[in-house]
């Protein structure tokens, strides 16, 4: 595990550590991941698919030095995925070992205990010794009844458990809630968390995340990577390409061995960063044309 | 701020006062939230705009639509708080340096200068044009005094436009047509400036306005908004699904499963011990959907027929229709066509309704519809009504569309012009919303409204 470090400073000192640990943040990403590791609140970050919500999380973690608890959310996710489970088949077990002779009473003390407990995400969150990252992904993929058994995790940290009593965290840990957006989430859990809204970033934010990442890639190529992104993003698209898509393609531009992007390396290249038979018709009418221009006047 | 000193300056107090006039424009705000915003004023330093407005944002509005009122909130919050103190102690800003009535060359210069600086979206550079084009305008002829009609009548004369105008010298700036962000933006500063000149003329702030309801209405324009639509939509057909879910959830057994039930006896020797049941399902609504896509709507109707597009992936037994000055059913392009684009295409092109003059004919309209749909209405069925209800001074024929809503179940209207219009000219919604219920519809929460109240009766009738 790795050792924690002490909490941040100042909004500055959380930017320059997560840039440290390669995500960019925005203004206000620092400046509300600041205000989640001061006040111990909950975020709720919301935003577009593949504005890096999941990666916020994953960079937070490494710059604290803590661990990441990842809860992936899913349609019929219920309690038993997601706090604790009894061991059935350990109880089972564990009752035939000592089949006869022991009365009602031990037994039963006996197999109720946290040695027959499966911890699930936010179990394991909450017990931890050391403070953790939990990360509560796409949230808005469960039902309201799990939110609403959020609300006791989220706001007093603790978990209560029939047979044994409740779990206090021993530590606070940074909660990060995403959504997509696809259903509206219930005031209740507005109420206690904080709220980032990431964007797809602006153009020189991009670049500067795109040289990051493909420092190999000359500043003009990625210029023009990120000016023909920003005009894929405009059109309607299923799927607009997200940010990691904009790396991936500077990647594979990298390996090509690409000097500029005209229409030829766009059309071949197109399919990193448009994944859908329609959008792909519709970029290459109108984005290709576009590039077509510069390509014959250089 | 320093935890120890809150109230020095009036902060605390600024804070719930702008709180309170966030709860005005309909931001659920409660007192949590506010209690969370003084915690995180303790973090930030307050002097940096940026950082605070962030803070805020971050504590107070907790979706992009409320992020997107709170914005407009706080510009006017701030800039009414700061003017009023100047107002109060009495500053007067230094008057520009004098400028004699323009010459047409100076104006031209004036011109080109505010397209560049647009182009190259300086906002300091548009700030301080903005106020030498007041400064000039002022002594060029007396303003209305009414600001929204001063800055039209400025943006005008200096030829400011988005579209391109091709008739210019190559090397002016707007003649490829201006970016409409900046041009908004160089307008909103126009209006601040004009605010700020007001306030200090009269010494005293002017009644606060509430934010029009058309700041937040739903995207109306062109394609370009299309996507913005979608979003929406895309949301409400997720809403719609996961309503079907829930009834689907909501199983209540009450048919004994022979079938199952004897199968299920072979296990205990014959004997019947547990019953079978069989699962009771909601009964899928039929609808009938008339558009009007006439010219009186054109803007609303792209985003119906959109709504139109979204309704038919969730209801399976549905037909719509869209008229103008007669009907056409347009049900098999909706079903064949997954993409909206090439359905909005195919209903402007050769599925498009038979139309003459243009203008809507309701009367005529009813008469069509009934004798189509006649046998199939029954009372499971639901009639959706988008239109503004213009007839152009025809006869409204209101006993036609009561017949239709007597023989279907439910009737609604969705009308995409504010309640305020109704009524209002050739429009005769009165005579036809004593037969049905009447939504306007042109917001989203008015959308949403709208289909809460579709999806809620067709569980409970099933029952």
């Amino acid at each position: 595990m790795p050792t924690s470090s002490p909490p941040p400073a100042s909004i500055a000192d959380v930017a320059e550590g997560l840039r440290a640990v390669g995500y960019l943040p925005g203004e206000s990403t620092a400046l509300v991941s600041y205000l989640a590791t001061k006040l111990g609140k909950p975020v709720l970050v919301e935003g577009p698919a593949g504005v890096g919500k999941t990666e916020l999380a994953k960079a937070l973690a490494s710059y604290l030095g803590r661990e990441l608890v990842r809860l992936q959310c899913y349609e019929g996710l219920d309690e038993a995925k997601a706090l604790y489970e009894w061991n059935y088949r350990k109880q089972l077990l564990r009752i035939q070992a000592e089949a006869s002779g022991t009365g009602w009473d031990a037994v039963q003390d006996d197999i109720f205990g946290e040695e027959f407990l499966l911890a699930r995400p936010l179990m394991t969150a909450i017990a931890s010794e050391e403070p953790v990252v939990l990360l509560i992904d796409e949230i808005d993929k469960t039902d309201q009844e799990f939110e609403a058994m959020l609300l006791e995790v989220l706001s007093d940290f603790q978990i209560s458990i029939p047979e044994l009593g409740r779990v206090e965290a021993r530590t606070h840990p940074i909660v990060l809630l995403t959504s997509n957006n696809s259903r509206e989430l219930t005031e209740a859990l507005k109420r206690r968390c904080l709220y980032l809204w990431l964007d797809y970033p602006s153009l020189e934010h991009e670049l500067e995340i795109v040289r990051l990442h493909a420092p190999e890639l000359s500043e003009t190529v990625a210029r023009r990577l990120v000016e023909v992104i920003g005009m894929v993003r405009d059109l309607d698209l299923k799927k607009p390409p997200s940010i990691a898509e904009s790396i991936d393609w500077a990647r594979a531009l990298l390996l090509l061995g690409a000097t500029d992007i005209d229409a030829d390396t766009f059309t071949e290249t197109m399919s990193v960063i448009v994944k859908h038979r329609t959008d792909m018709d519709v970029v290459a009418e109108r984005v290709g044309l576009k590039l077509r221009s510069p390509a014959d006047v250089a | 701020m320093s935890p120890e000193s809150p109230s020095t300056d009036g902060l605390p107090g600024h804070i719930l006062e702008f709180g309170e006039e966030l709860r005005g424009e309909g931001i659920a705000v409660g007192t949590s939230e506010l209690l969370d915003s003084f915690e995180v004023l303790k973090e930030v330093s307050w002097t940096s705009q940026e950082d605070f407005r962030e803070a805020l944002a971050a504590t107070l509005a907790k979706s992009q639509e409320d992020r997107r009122v709170f914005e407009l909130v706080f510009d006017r919050f701030f800039f009414r708080a700061v003017e009023l103190a100047a107002a109060r102690q009495g500053v007067q800003e230094e008057d520009l340096a004098m400028l004699d009535e323009l010459s047409d060359e100076e104006l031209d210069a004036l011109r080109t200068q505010i397209a560049a600086a647009m182009r190259d979206g300086s906002e300091g550079a548009l700030r301080d044009l903005a106020r030498m084009t007041i400064a000039a305008f002022a002594r060029r002829q007396e303003g209305s005094g009414v600001i929204g009609v001063d800055v039209q009548r400025i943006r005008r004369a200096l030829g400011l436009r988005t579209e391109p105008q091709p008739d210019l010298p190559a090397d002016d700036p707007r003649r490829d047509g201006l970016p409409r962000d900046a041009l908004r933006r160089f307008e909103a500063l126009l209006r601040r400036e004009l605010e700020r000149g007001q306030i200090e003329r009269t010494g005293n702030l002017p009644p606060a306005r509430a934010l029009g309801e058309l700041d937040r209405a739903l995207p109306s324009g062109p394609l370009a908004d299309l996507a913005a639509v979608h979003r929406v939509v895309a949301q409400l057909r997720r809403l719609l699904a996961t309503q079907g879910l829930q009834a689907r959830g909501h199983r209540n057994p009450s048919h004994v499963d022979v079938r199952r039930t004897m199968r299920a006896s072979l296990q205990t020797g014959g004997v019947p011990v547990v019953l079978k049941f069989r699962p009771r399902r909601p009964r899928r609504p039929e609808i009938y959907v008339l558009c009007d896509v006439s010219t009186s709507v054109t803007s609303a109707s792209v985003f119906f027929l959109s709504v139109l597009h979204a309704l038919h992936d969730t209801f399976r037994k549905m037909r719509s229709f869209v008229f103008i000055e007669r009907i056409s059913e347009v049900t098999d392009i909706f079903e064949r066509e997954r993409n909206f684009k090439a359905v909005s295409e195919r209903i402007a092109g050769d599925a498009g309704v038979a139309d003459i003059s243009g203008y809507t004919d309701y009367g005529r309209v009813w008469s069509e519809f009934l004798t189509q749909v006649e046998d199939d209405l029954n009372p499971r069925s639901t009639v959706i009504v988008l239109g503004d209800a213009r007839t152009n001074g025809r006869d409204p024929r209101a006993d036609i569309f009561a017949q239709i809503a007597a023989r279907a179940g439910r009737t609604f209207w969705l009308n995409p012009e504010p309640r305020l219009y109704w009524n209002y000219g050739d429009s005769v919604i009165a005579a036809y919303e004593q037969y049905c219920t009447a939504f306007e519809c042109w917001t989203t929460a008015q959308l949403e409204d709208f289909v809460r109240a579709l999806a809620r009766p067709a569980i409970a009738g099933a029952r």
